[in-house]
């Protein structure tokens, strides 16, 4: 059996939870803690550990989904959920610009970990407070040649959107290299 | 689609960057808590006017404003109600030798800045841009390039915490954006901001810059930090340094080399995914 793994990273209540129980065929094994702290009270529960999720793809093959904690002070869980992975995807709550420097932040960090293709997706595209995709790549100074994602993390489609452009900018990639 | 948000977190220069890199037209409203609200309005990235609430912004008031018109001159306008807007309104003025167009311009253009640049400073206010919104007809617009309004910003910077989090690490180095030489040639410069320039290479870091040119952490960040914001510069882990981000700062990992490897993964697996994922 081989196992596979990608990473859904962002910041706090940014929806990587949800992200993941959207597309899982389990129930997403989640470590949530009630929050405590006042600053911290846009959500009743965080994740304290991690996330997982499981695509089973065929009898020899599941793709495995880890979601990190979005606060600063479980950061050291993310590099043990980066080991391995294929790339990662980082969501950002579109509708709230105060974590924008944060996400920024996140997505170097990972980018530190491994050479791995990565996608940015622009969470909450739904609601009436949301930037445009375009915007928040200004915002966040990704570079041109990285795919920043409308997405709504509760939505299936969306979701398998966000997690098939990533598979292909990891083929793209593959392609790049067997053609130097 | 909304631009939404507080300067708290995402500052006027931020925007001004925003708006400029995306061509924006429209009018950007930014409301302060002491009940100030101020209206910029871009075309195409362009800044084209801008007017404070409780701030008359009409033509006359400016020129006189300005010292283009005298006090008498200008009652005598604002007593007259056949004059339909700005634009007649300049007209006549131009036509009777009071001023020249260089003149409108130039008040215009210097109000237009007095307002952004009272913007640098509120700390805090609540944004929105509202697409495709332009200053009502009539008025006399402007066309002013933001780089050089976002390096005046930055210049008026003076939130330490601010330019560390948006510089976190003085050993990153710089690299220049698409096409320099053009670029530099529209903005205005001061000396130190050129000092800085002449130094920048991959292989110099932020802090070697400041060594040579004998500036403080905080002269530099905000030297660096206008030339971010107008998109001269990029910060990229400078060539053929480790670097380790300085004692307290937060850490700064674009610069560590990537510890992990990526894994050995066969084209067909990648494609089994998509497949599978596609069918989900």
């Amino acid at each position: 059996m081989q196992i596979v793994k990608m990473v859904v990273t962002g910041p706090f209540a940014a929806g990587k939870t949800q992200f993941i129980r959207t597309i899982s065929e389990i129930d997403v094994v989640a470590t949530e803690a009630k929050i405590t702290r006042p600053e911290e009270r846009i959500k009743n529960e965080t994740t304290v550990a991690m996330d997982f999720g499981r695509i089973t793809i065929d009898d020899d093959l599941v793709l495995y989904l880890f979601g990190t904690p979005g606060q600063r002070r479980f950061e050291f869980m993310w590099e043990i959920l980066s080991e391995g992975m294929l790339g990662f995807v980082v969501i950002v709550d579109s509708t709230r610009p105060e974590t924008f420097r944060e996400a920024r932040l996140i997505l170097d960090t990972f980018r530190s970990y491994a050479p791995v293709p990565y996608v940015v997706a622009a969470n909450k595209q739904d609601l009436e407070d949301a930037w445009a995709p375009e915007d928040l790549r200004i915002a966040l100074r990704i570079d041109p040649t990285i795919k920043v994602i409308p997405c709504v993390a509760t939505d299936k489609e969306s979701v398998k959107n966000v997690l098939l452009e990533l598979l292909y900018s990891i083929l793209e990639l593959m392609e790049e290299e067997e053609a130097t | 689609m909304a631009l939404k948000g507080n300067l708290q977190d995402f500052s006027a220069t931020q925007l001004l960057h925003l708006i400029n890199l995306a061509r924006k037209t429209g009018t950007l409203v930014v409301e302060a808590p002491q009940q100030e609200r101020a209206r910029l309005s871009f075309k195409e990235g362009k800044l084209i006017y801008a007017s404070l609430d409780g701030q008359d912004d009409r033509l006359v008031s400016v020129l006189q404003r300005a010292g283009k018109i005298s006090e008498e001159l200008a009652r005598t306008i604002r007593a007259r109600s056949d004059i339909k807007d700005d634009r007649e309104l300049g007209l006549l003025l131009i036509n009777a030798g009071y001023v020249t167009q260089k003149d409108i311009l130039e008040s215009v253009r210097a109000y237009v800045l007095d307002i952004v640049y009272k913007l640098f400073t509120w700390p805090e206010g609540v944004f929105r841009f509202e697409p495709n919104v332009l200053p009502v007809e009539g008025r006399v617009t402007v066309s002013i390039d933001l780089e050089n309004v976002i390096m005046e910003g930055s210049r008026r910077l003076k939130e330490w915490e601010r330019l560390q989090e948006e510089i976190p690490n003085l050993d990153m180095a710089l690299r220049f954006t698409d096409r320099p030489d053009a670029r530099l040639r529209s903005i205005q410069l001061t000396v130190d901001e050129w000092r800085v320039v002449s130094f920048i290479n991959p292989r110099n870091t932020i802090r070697q810059i400041a060594q040579y040119n004998n500036m403080s952490d905080f002269q530099i960040r905000r030297i660096v930090y206008g030339l971010l914001q107008a998109g001269l510069v990029e910060l990229i882990p400078p060539e053929g340094v480790e670097v380790k981000p300085p004692p307290g700062a937060p850490p700064a990992p674009t610069v560590v080399p990537p510890i992990q490897r990526r894994p050995a993964v066969k084209r067909s697996i990648i494609q089994k995914l998509i497949d599978r994922i596609r069918e989900l």
